[in-house]
């Protein structure tokens, strides 16, 4: 039996392989995808947690997909859909003063007039910013050392690109790419409020609290979405699958093969070159080209195996730095919970538990030595409201990011899993009273859960933390940017490649790029070119 | 040993009989140890060496145990030539890289057989060796403390040891090794050496050291032995050819600014790189290299006059081309030798160059401009060194 034989093998179909694989399939590569799940989707999936109870299982909004993508792949046509978009987002408050934050304004929480001025001013800056970002985030990004002509170009237009901020803009990004969000935050705005509900954008799936540094890094990298003309969260119909389905959808009209439930076992080499994959029933998929949408860790520890890298590589593979801090909380639930202060409508926005920035803090602290807080900050979603298809006729779901909860817990997760959801419901309660009678049934995903289910290594949804020193030329790690790793052949395509997590896309999309850039995907595993003549 | 929160310096097993026999009381550091630059008079020490015997402690050599299921597989990622290739009971020469192809050290490896090996290196490189294990079955254990070590070199040194009573040590080939009985405990002697000449050192453990100092000066007294220290043994060396870490190339994790490390090729020892072995660490960079060339090339220079070329620019007309790490007026070959970085396309067999001098006389700088010339190979190199059984003078 001879070995299948494909120009481009992408192991796991989360999102962004997917998007690698429908645009090399649209450049006319034979691509084949293997899923080790049973659906496509990696983090971006739905999933039944309780009798006719489904929930998005990990991301739960969509707020910076890139719409390039969207149209470039048709999307729409192949069932992109979404149920509500633009949502505001709600920091609840203790006495029902609760704040509504959109991205042009400020209401309630008793916000003084040179808040809500500071917020606009703040908000427009904070967009230029990301604008350099984002068109960083969209193209090629240099190497550092041994640059070539084009690399340097690169590096010149994003040093313009600041210049051309302007004087005072530049300065301030300079000023304060560096420190926390914290102290900046601090600087423009004077309602406690207000200030940790900003600061939860800053370090929502880090390993950071409000006074890390980096945060402002961060911060600016999830307001991507906003260049990307998103105003605030949306919400898709039938839960993250169907993106996913999307993509999977356009990635096989395009001639893409996709295997599900089909694990990788090793992706095979030689010592300077990919040749495969083996998978975990002992197939071996022959290829020149490989991608990996795994995360970094999982790509050179578990995949290619130590053995097969020099040790910078190892070392720098091993100080990566993804320890995931998010765990997800579903609620199936009898009716609509009641929150203090809030209508239907706004019961439907993005609610967020913040309290104050120094609660965020000492929560962090928890975090560090290895407890889970006390005091959780939450990111609260309720996809019903939007989408009745997801729970039974009256039924709710109530789904939540709940952090700190951090991956490396001093005791095992299994045994405090219970205490820990009685202790998240306890403090949704406080906000809508009630709720407790209202739970059918209830999941906890821990990091360790999400490790185990999406094979995020750490539990981190980021494939590594978002932060300064692994961005950009240093994103996973320095000297294997521009998507092509250590061994000829082998790339990567998911968060852990610039620019990095969220349900974006443009990681897949970059990578697709600089796959067809090299040509050896044309080439077969002789090296000779096909239709030379 | 004493620990190093009792002592700046820490001692070698010998110290007793260093410090008694090292007369001029000059001492060096190394690594961390006390060591002496000289005994009586380095002439009188080199000429040792080239005669009859020059003994040498060299404990302070930081050493590595490797053992484990995968041993040979890991070491043979970590260097750049076969490790597959070296048999049991001996002792290769060979130097590791860092992933951008840069020398880090260079060092020997002992192979005991089984998966059990030593690493001898200048540098203190356990960091380096346990992230490259990561992946592998080994354990790797700093044993530097748990051997002392004396090198026995020079024309004699064979009959010195045979009058010590170690039967049949005429046989062991050069970079074999050999076990003996001693006192009760082993003694662990290999034919190795830093002299270009016949020559051997001996391992053994700390409680035995002083004895085994004794009865090597007794067994040597009626065949010319004498302790070495530092400074001779920098003369045999470079009469030798053989480089020293830290003084003719930077170990590569140790250099702070781009460019000052040195690949093999650029060192000479390209000879050391095995690309048919399989993933080693530097082997994409080295690959490249080979490519593309290198930047620089390690030249052994015959510079006219018996000034020593210490630190000096070396010219091509009048442009610099590279620099001496190495220089010393070499008594045995009568020559004035110069180990030198100079840019790769002027290292051709008898290219002639410039090297520029500064010596100072009673404190009078002059510049002096000596011709010198390209050479093929060490001045220095016994017949001795590889005869087997080996001669008693």
């Amino acid at each position: 039996m001879t070995n299948a034989r494909y120009d481009v093998v992408i192991v796991g179909a989360g999102h962004n392989g997917l998007i690698c694989a429908a645009y090399l399939a649209k450049a006319g590569r034979k691509v084949l995808v293997l899923e080790r799940n049973e659906q496509v989707g990696g983090a971006a999936v739905t999933h039944e947690f309780s009798d006719g109870f489904r929930v998005s299982s990990c991301a739960q909004w969509l707020y910076q997909f890139n719409p390039n993508i969207r149209a470039e792949l048709k999307l729409d046509q192949y069932g992109y859909e979404l149920a509500a978009e633009n949502l505001s987002t709600i920091a609840l408050s203790a006495d029902s003063n609760h704040l509504t934050l959109s991205s042009a304004e400020l209401n309630g929480a008793s916000v003084t007039e040179s808040d809500k001025k500071a917020y606009q001013l703040f908000i427009k800056q904070m967009l230029k910013f990301s604008g350099i970002l984002a068109k960083a985030s969209e193209r090629r990004i240099p190497k550092l050392l041994e640059a070539n002509w084009g690399d340097r170009f690169a590096l010149f237009k994003l040093g313009l690109e600041m210049k051309l901020l302007g004087k005072e803009d530049m300065q301030d990004l300079l000023r304060i790419a560096l420190i926390n969000i914290y102290d900046v935050l601090q600087e423009n705005f004077d309602n406690d409020l207000l200030k940790a509900a900003l600061s939860l954008d800053a370090t929502l799936g880090t390993h950071m609290g409000p006074r890390s540094p980096n945060t402002v890094f961060s911060f600016l990298h999830r307001r991507l979405g906003e260049v990307f003309g998103f105003n605030g969260v949306s919400v898709v119909k039938g839960g993250m699958s169907t993106l996913s389905q999307a993509l999977a959808n356009a990635a096989t009209a395009n001639g893409v093969e996709i295997r599900t439930a089909m694990p990788v076992s090793r992706i095979n080499s030689t010592a300077d070159e990919v040749t495969g994959v083996t998978l975990a029933n002992g197939e071996v998929v022959e290829a020149s080209t490989v991608v990996s949408n795994a995360d970094p860790k999982t790509t050179f520890k578990s995949l290619l195996g130590f053995q097969k890298l020099e040790t910078g590589i190892i070392r720098r593979v091993s100080n990566i730095r993804m320890q995931g801090n998010v765990a997800k909380l579903h609620l199936a639930l009898d009716s609509l919970p009641q929150f203090d202060g809030l209508d239907e409508n706004q019961s439907g926005q993005r609610l967020i538990i913040v309290s104050t920035m120094d609660a965020m803090e000492r929560a962090f602290n928890s975090a560090k030595y290895g407890e889970y807080s006390a005091q959780p900050v939450m990111d609260i979603s309720i996809p019903t409201l939007h989408d009745k298809t997801l729970a039974p006729e009256g039924k709710h779901v109530l789904s939540a990011l709940v952090q700190y909860a951090p991956y490396k817990l001093a005791q095992d997760w299994g045994s405090v899993k219970e205490d820990y959801a009685q202790l998240l419901v306890e403090r949704i309660d406080e906000f809508a009273p009630g709720i407790e009678e209202q739970i059918l049934s209830w999941e906890l995903l821990t990091p360790v859960d999400l490790e185990r289910e999406f094979h995020l290594t750490g539990g981190h949804w980021h494939h590594g933390e978002i932060s300064l020193d692994q961005i950009m030329m240093t994103r996973p790690f320095p000297g294997a940017t521009q998507y092509a790793m250590p061994l000829t052949g082998l790339y990567l395509c998911g968060a852990g490649a610039h620019p990095g997590g969220g349900v974006m896309g443009l990681a897949g999309k970059n990578s697709a790029q600089e796959i067809l850039r090299s040509n050896r995907s044309k080439t077969n595993l002789a090296g000779k070119k096909e239709n030379v003549a | 040993m004493r620990s190093h929160d009792e002592t700046m310096m820490l001692q070698t097993p010998f110290h007793s009989r260093v410090a008694k026999a090292c007369e001029l009381n000059q001492w060096d550091e190394w690594k961390g140890y006390t060591t002496p630059a000289a005994y009586t008079e380095v002439e009188q020490e080199y000429f040792a060496v080239r005669n009859s015997t020059g003994v040498f402690d060299l404990s302070p050599m930081t050493k590595y145990r490797i053992t484990g299921a995968d041993a040979e597989l890991y070491l043979n990622k970590v260097m750049t030539r076969d490790v597959r290739k070296l048999n049991p009971d001996r002792v290769g020469y060979t130097i590791w890289c860092n992933d951008a192809g840069q020398v880090m050290d260079d060092g020997t490896l002992f192979n005991f057989g089984e998966n059990n090996y030593r690493l001898c290196s200048y540098t203190r490189v356990m960091d380096w060796l346990q992230w490259s294990a990561m992946g592998f079955d080994v354990e790797i254990i700093d044993e530097t403390a748990d051997f002392g070590a004396l090198a026995v070199q020079g024309p004699t040194s064979c009959a010195v040891l045979k009058a010590m009573g170690f039967k049949g040590i005429e046989k062991l080939k050069p970079f074999g090794i050999s076990h003996f009985p001693f006192e009760d405990a082993e003694v662990m002697i290999s034919r190795t050496g830093f002299t270009g000449d016949l020559g051997y050192e001996l391992w053994v453990e700390p409680p035995k050291a002083i004895t085994l100092w004794d009865r090597l000066f007794d067994a040597g007294s009626n065949l010319g032995i004498r302790a070495i220290g530092g400074n001779a043994l920098e003369m045999v060396r470079i009469e030798a050819g053989f480089l020293q870490a830290g003084v003719d190339f930077v170990p590569a994790e140790e250099t702070v600014r781009i460019g000052r490390s040195r690949s093999p090729f650029e060192l000479g020892l390209g000879w050391l790189v095995d690309f048919d072995k399989g993933v080693f660490n530097g082997r994409q960079a080295l690959l490249k290299e080979k490519r593309e060339g290198s930047r620089y090339a390690f030249v052994f220079l015959d510079v006219e006059g018996n000034k020593p070329a210490e630190h000096s620019f070396i010219l091509k007309g009048n442009k610099e081309i590279g620099t001496v790490t190495s220089a010393a007026w070499c008594p045995t070959a009568k020559s004035n030798i110069a180990f030198a970085q100079i840019e790769s396309k002027y290292a051709n067999s008898g290219e002639n160059l410039t090297a520029e001098i500064y010596y100072q006389t009673e404190l009078k700088w002059t510049r002096l401009l000596a011709k010198c010339h390209v050479i093929d190979s060490p001045v220095f190199s016994s017949p001795k060194r590889r005869q087997t059984p080996a001669p008693d003078f």
